[in-house]
């Protein structure tokens, strides 16, 4: 199967911004953050269309997204992923002495899931930590 | 009909651009429109009083239940009271006031408190202690700036008033604002896109011609105006507002920074690019750079977040000070949370520290690193924790969650959260800026007003009261006398 090695940027968008005040909770919010922004030339490669899932995966773990296509190209060999829960179980916990972790530049490989669910905030809880 | 009442000059409690031009149209205790808000601050007052937390919750046979104040208050005192090395993190979103009670809370259980600066601008914080700043008021920027660049920032997503209060489209007293030449770009920029998509419909070959995009230095505007210019490493929607934006490589800022040096001070940087970037482009940006009567550099978590960290501060500041000596130029980070700057101020006025502060074994002590938060709980370290008006399940990295929720957890919040949903207690608490007054720094460190706008929901405390309950119940836990 097909994969794309690419260099991983999480941040703030608006629609994240304005997600997170109508609740962490809200439909809008997971619609905000459960996203991987790709260069369009990437999502070719890949074969995966708009909306349809992909699998994003660094040395400390995977996630499924839904993969969108970036307002923001060309920027090939980088992708997006907004601030929150997914972008952050594939972030690393090393600071390097500073406090702060790596939460940009981080090389990450994606390969098509289109078979794979994104799943809603209170299942990912439950089965990243069990409560 | 309840009466209508506005609220004029009212303070936006969700970046730090702390705006402070609010007006909310009120009726009863309901915010029923917002105006100069952006789309961020207008979600927050309007949506303050949906999906609040009906009362406090305590964890049961595994579940969150509602409970009263008195069980839920004595709950979390114990778990703070009884923990031997205590994580109190969040801070960056509540007032100064509430700060500095945590601080006293911190103080007495032998706690390590941290605030959210340690994931956004805790590296700045390191670096401007090694190298300094050279720093000023947003309204000086205001009024003088000609130069503006913002490296490593999205102020269109993140701050969104940034650039309309205090920079490219902002009428200052010496300076115009940009609006009428972005409006016009964005027109010519929405036709070419059109015209390219025609031409790409007829034959291949004129393509190429017409690809051409984006903005060349050197710049072409008007005598006094002002000029804009973004450093990212994608083009952003601010990036599509400036004069000139360079794209550069994820995690090689440092390298431009140091290269831009050379060239500010007139050393040849003997080679033909710096991370992909021709010299004759990096020596077009030091011109516009050393050509300006005042610039500032705004710099965000870009440089903070990416390889070398601290390390790329200390670039930026020394850029800063190598060009102090051709020109004046200032520099600013861009702070995230309303009062992160405000955290960083209370700490420092009361223990010595901005962030990061331990006082384990008595005294305040200070070593990100060692003492910050990601770094405790990524250890395991730490036994028991308090977090505050923040939302670090959803914002750390996953190693360091799993020991915060897998030891006991008070979390004092209006909203549920990620992290409120794996607490051991959870204290409903009120809007600072809307239900609560209070004061907050902007991230020129001007200290502002929070107002109250709406009467509290009936099940919420503010952070101050909680907090000082809270540290009443560990004293009397603490010198075994029950209350």
């Amino acid at each position: 199967m097909s994969k794309v090695k690419v260099t991983l940027l999480t941040g703030r968008t608006i629609t994240q911004g304005v997600g997170k005040e109508l609740g962490k909770l809200s439909e809008e919010y997971l619609g905000s953050v459960a996203i991987c922004e790709m260069d369009p030339e990437d999502l070719r490669l890949l074969s995966v269309r708009e909306n349809e899932n992909v699998r994003v995966a660094t040395e400390f773990g995977s996630v499924v997204l839904r993969a969108r296509e970036s307002q923001r190209a060309p920027h090939p060999g980088v992708a997006y992923i907004p601030y929150g829960l997914w972008a952050n179980v594939i972030i690393g916990p090393r600071t390097h002495g500073t406090g702060m972790p790596s939460f940009k530049g981080v090389p990450a490989e994606i390969e098509p899931a289109q078979r794979e669910k994104t799943v809603g905030m209170r299942e990912m809880l439950r089965t990243l930590y069990g409560k | 009909m309840r009466a209508v009442v506005v609220v004029t000059s009212a303070t936006c409690p969700v970046c730090g651009t702390l705006c402070d031009d609010i007006e909310l149209v009120v009726r009863g205790n309901t915010i029923e429109q917002v105006r100069k808000a952006c789309a961020i601050g207008e979600a927050k007052f309007l949506n303050c009083q949906k999906d609040r937390l009906k009362a406090p919750l305590i964890r049961k046979n595994g579940e969150l239940v509602e409970t009263s104040w008195d069980q839920a208050l004595q709950r979390s005192a114990e778990i703070l009271a009884n923990a031997s090395y205590p994580v109190l993190y969040g801070w960056s979103s509540t007032s100064c006031e509430a700060i500095r009670k945590g601080l006293e809370l911190a103080e007495e259980v032998g706690g390590v408190i941290d605030n959210t600066s340690t994931v956004c601008h805790g590296p700045s914080i390191l670096s401007i202690q090694e190298i300094g700043i050279s720093s000023c008021t947003l309204g000086q920027l205001r009024h003088r700036a000609d130069l503006v660049i913002y490296w490593g920032c999205d102020p269109w997503s993140a701050h969104p008033r940034h650039m309309e209060r205090y920079t490219a489209f902002s009428e200052g007293r010496f300076r115009g604002s940009n609006w009428r030449r972005y409006v016009k770009q964005f027109y010519a920029r929405q036709l070419a896109k059109r015209v390219r998509r025609t031409a790409s419909l007829g034959p291949k070959s004129i393509i190429p011609a017409l690809a051409v995009e984006g903005s060349h230095l050197p710049f072409f505007t008007a005598q006094g105006a002002r000029k804009m210019m973004v450093v990212d490493a994608r083009r952003t929607r601010t990036a599509d507002a400036a004069d000139y934006f360079l794209e550069v490589k994820p995690n090689t800022d440092y390298e431009i920074m140091q290269a831009l040096r050379m060239l500010i001070k007139g050393e040849d940087p003997d080679v033909e690019e710096v991370a992909g970037i021709p010299v004759e482009e990096l020596e077009e940006v030091a011109d516009v750079m050393i050509g300006c009567e005042l610039g500032v550099l705004f710099f965000g978590v870009g440089l903070t977040m990416s390889l070398g960290k601290p390390r790329n501060i200390d670039a930026a500041l020394s850029l800063v000070r190598d060009l102090n000596r051709r020109t004046k130029f200032l520099i600013m980070p861009m702070r995230g949370h309303f009062n992160v700057t405000g955290a960083n101020v209370v700490f420092t006025w009361q223990t010595g520290y901005p962030y990061a502060v331990d006082f384990s074994q008595g005294y305040p002590r200070y070593n990100p690193g060692e003492t910050s938060a990601v770094d405790i709980l990524s250890r395991g370290e730490s036994d028991a924790a308090l977090v505050i008006a923040s939302d670090p399940v959803s914002n750390f990295p996953r190693a360091a969650v799993e020991n915060l929720v897998h030891n006991p957890l008070v979390v004092i919040d209006p909203l549920e959260t990620p992290t409120s949903l794996m607490a051991d207690v959870v204290l409903p608490s009120t809007f600072v800026g809307i239900e609560t007054e209070g004061t907050a720094y902007r991230m020129d460190y001007v200290p502002l007003p929070l107002k109250k706008v709406l009467e509290p929901v009936s099940s919420a405390l503010p952070d101050e009261e909680i907090l000082q309950r809270l540290l009443d119940r560990v004293r009397s836990l603490r010198s075994g006398v029950d209350q």
